[in-house]
């Protein structure tokens, strides 16, 4: 801000008989005296933080001018202070922070893993062709058909999901595959994906049961030694509870166990294969309602006791959803034989190659055009009823003393066959079970039916043609109109049977015990004044 | 407005029916004139209506516009600093707000409900010597029951490019801020339900 050039504006000011306070102080010295002594004073320096005022009010102007903010004066003061706070930074020059490295930039190496291809991608890329349909399900065209109802994830999210399955595909040995849905977490999410492992697989996992079930028989042998020598002290009375046979659990490839379920917490971390289920989860799922935290092993504190933790939760409630809402047009799957639709143990099914796809109005309008291809889950928690009391006959030789089988026979119970038309599930109170709409109205030709769950909230189905997908963005629970109402506890159980031999009466009041006593006392002296006269009597 | 097309506006919430919607239990139909028959509801206030003269019935448009009062209220919120108070009490946007930075982002006490406080007096001196009057006039979310886990998700998405907070009482409320900047805004997408198992679920 040194002499102003003449196309300054402020050119001259600083002349003597120029500036605009001419009148303030008339006489030239005296004038020139008070500037320099107001300059003196702003260049003043401060004691405490070594700057100036005259430099500081520059540093401010400066700033000003060059960003030129709306309503300065309202923020003038925050200006002062951004500029100091500008000051000290200058000032630590010296001593250097260590870059922290933003999280950003640890999620993008991450996510740069996805992204690279390895080198011997081009010869499975052959090998692939010749087996037959791709294993990778083409994420991206199913999320554009999602978006035009507004749902799904934003593209680039899609985009290294789909990324993300393509690694898993190359990690494990996998038929087909399906992005499932994504259920949210308190900490973190989940995104799931639906995998048909192919057959050799499985069998190594029975083999890990295999040793499973040794190992359980190691401890029970060691068990059975410590029980004899308790039995040699005094045992307490055996009880008489047995626990309600251990309904066994499908085996992988059927019912529940049909597809294998691996999720990650994002694209980009590693895919973690969740356990198979069993019908107890199930039942004790459909009793609580919990939030899921994003951490797999985290416990689930619930009455009645969750056997399992969330990973075990979260794989009951994915079985639970899409046994209750993966849907397809009718038609489109068939029977492989049609001997097999009566019989109940129907699983299988295949694409039907004559299959005309119903107008996308038609698909709105009547339910009807749209069937169940996974199988419900009955009460007991599986797709095949079993009969639990079948298994106790091994155990009747050992307990004799047992009485008859206190329960009566379970009833066998039937779900509603594979493949039944939606438009038969029940609604709640006055809601309908599905919402079905066209993704719009503007452009019937292209426009595509799009079926909303309202038992599973979250739970989407699209179809237009022949393509068709169903997919889950939610919380992971169900709906129901009215609150959620735990499980009361059971009743305290009696201590013993009440009879003839045992019974609980109240205890003797004092009164009560000091008039017996006295009434014994008064027998006793009249049994020995009896005796006594007897004796006289001899 | 249904079809984004056609928008009607909405009258504010009254006592009444704010009191009202919360019995009325159920999803929405669609229809703003549907009307929900009280009798099942809540039977003095179909009493009461009937002796006033006018029929028991709650219009779902009152039940909108109650769900959405009761919405803003309970879960509405702004990051700390975004909206300051002057002496004289009236409550400004601060236009020199720069955002949060990433650790104060993923701290629940840095948002407040944007509503009339009503914690802020209970708070004991030591807290109130701390505040800081003229941005921490509202509610923080720190309080909000249940304590502990609290009833609130904070999520970082892309990589902590962007801080989401989901409610966990009403389900479908998601809130949404990028640090460092002056981006923050909420959305409702749901059924319009109160969570009241939200004890049972945590």
């Amino acid at each position: 801000h040194g002499p102003y050039q003449p196309h300054e504006p402020g050119y001259g000011l600083d002349q003597p008989g120029y500036s605009p306070y001419e009148d303030v102080i008339p006489d030239t010295h005296a004038r020139m005296l008070a500037i320099k002594n107001a300059k003196a004073y702003l260049l003043k320096t401060s004691t405490k933080s070594g700057l100036n005022l005259y430099d500081h009010l520059a540093n401010i102007l400066t700033k000003i001018l060059d960003e030129q903010p709306t309503n300065t004066v309202d923020i003038i003061e925050n200006i002062s202070k951004d500029v100091k706070w500008a000051q000290f930074r200058k000032k630590m020059d010296t001593l250097r922070d260590e870059p922290r490295i933003p999280p950003t930039f640890e999620a993008a190496d991450r996510c740069k893993a996805l992204f690279i291809r390895e080198a011997g991608e081009e010869e499975r890329e052959e090998v692939e062709e010749e087996m037959g349909e791709p294993a990778l399900p083409n994420v991206m065209e199913v999320a554009f058909y999602f978006e035009q109802a507004g749902i799904g994830l934003s593209k680039d999210e899609s985009y290294y999901i789909f990324l993300a399955l393509k690694n898993l595909i190359r990690a494990q040995p996998v038929q087909t595959c399906r992005f499932w849905g994504k259920i949210l977490g308190l900490e973190m999410n989940y995104i799931i994906a639906e995998v048909q492992l192919r057959e050799g697989e499985e069998e190594e996992e029975a083999g890990e049961e295999g040793e499973g079930t040794t190992a359980e028989g190691e401890k029970e042998t060691d068990e059975a030694e410590e029980d004899e020598q308790k039995e040699k002290e005094a045992e307490p009375p055996k009880s008489t509870y047995k626990p309600p046979p251990a309904i066994p659990k499908e085996a992988n490839g059927t019912g529940t166990n049909k597809f294998v379920y691996f999720v990650c917490n994002e694209p980009g971390k590693p895919w973690v294969k969740l356990p198979p289920v069993t019908p107890a989860q199930i039942v004790c799922a459909r009793k609580i309602k919990k939030f899921f935290t994003g951490c797999l092993d985290a416990p689930v504190v619930s009455f009645p006791p969750f056997p399992g933790n969330e990973a075990n939760y979260l794989r009951a409630q994915i079985a639970r959803i899409s046994a209750g809402t993966h849907v397809s047009p009718t038609g489109f799957y068939q029977f492989a034989d049609e001997e097999e639709e009566e019989v109940e143990g129907a699983d299988t099914y295949e694409e039907n190659p004559d299959f005309e796809p119903p107008p996308v109005a038609e698909m709105v309008e009547s339910l009807a055009t749209w069937a169940h291809h996974v199988k419900s889950i009955l009460k007991q928690g599986r797709c095949v009823w079993i009969n639990p009391t079948q298994k106790s006959e091994e155990n009747e030789e050992d307990e004799e003393e047992e009485e008859e089988d206190e329960g009566e026979e379970p009833q066998e119970e039937r779900g509603p066959p594979l493949l039944t038309l939606i438009s038969e599930d029940e609604g709640m109170k006055d809601i309908p079970a599905w919402t079905a709409q066209a993704s719009t109205n503007l452009i019937p030709e292209y426009s595509v039916a799009i079926l909303q769950s309202n038992r599973w909230p979250g739970a989407y189905a699209f179809a237009s043609g022949r393509k068709f997908e169903n997919i889950y963005f939610g919380w992971g629970h169900k709906y129901s109109p009215e609150s959620h109402t735990p499980e009361l506890p059971p009743p305290a159980q009696p201590e013993y049977p009440s009879g003839t031999e045992i019974t609980e009466t109240v205890d003797p009041t004092v009164e009560e015990e000091m008039a017996f006593k006295i009434a014994q006392e008064e027998d006793l002296a009249e049994a020995e004044e009896e005796e006594d006269e007897e004796v006289e009597d001899d | 407005s249904l079809n984004c097309l056609d928008w009607s506006l909405l009258t504010p919430a009254t006592k009444e029916m704010l009191a009202l919607a919360e019995q009325v239990k159920g999803r929405f139909q669609g229809d703003p004139s549907f009307e929900y028959s009280l009798a099942e509801i809540n039977a003095e206030a179909a009493a009461r209506l009937v002796e006033s003269g006018k029929e028991p019935v709650m219009k779902e448009e009152a039940r909108l516009i109650a769900t959405i009062e009761l919405i803003d209220r309970e879960v509405g919120i702004v990051p700390r600093g975004a909206f300051v108070k002057t002496p004289l009490g009236s409550v400004h946007e601060n236009r020199h707000f720069e955002g949060l930075s990433l650790e104060e982002a993923k701290k629940l006490s840095s948002y407040f409900h944007f509503t009339d406080p009503v914690n802020l007096k209970n708070k004991t001196l030591m807290e109130k010597a701390d505040l800081d009057p003229s941005t921490d006039f509202l509610d923080s979310l720190e309080h909000d029951i249940p304590r502990g886990k609290g009833s609130w998700s904070i999520q970082l998405e892309k990589a902590g490019a962007v801080v989401l907070l989901r409610s966990l009482l009403w389900l479908g409320l998601t809130f949404y801020h990028v640090p460092m900047t002056k981006q923050f805004g909420y959305v409702y997408f749901g059924t319009g339900e109160k969570n009241l198992d939200l004890p049972f679920m945590l």
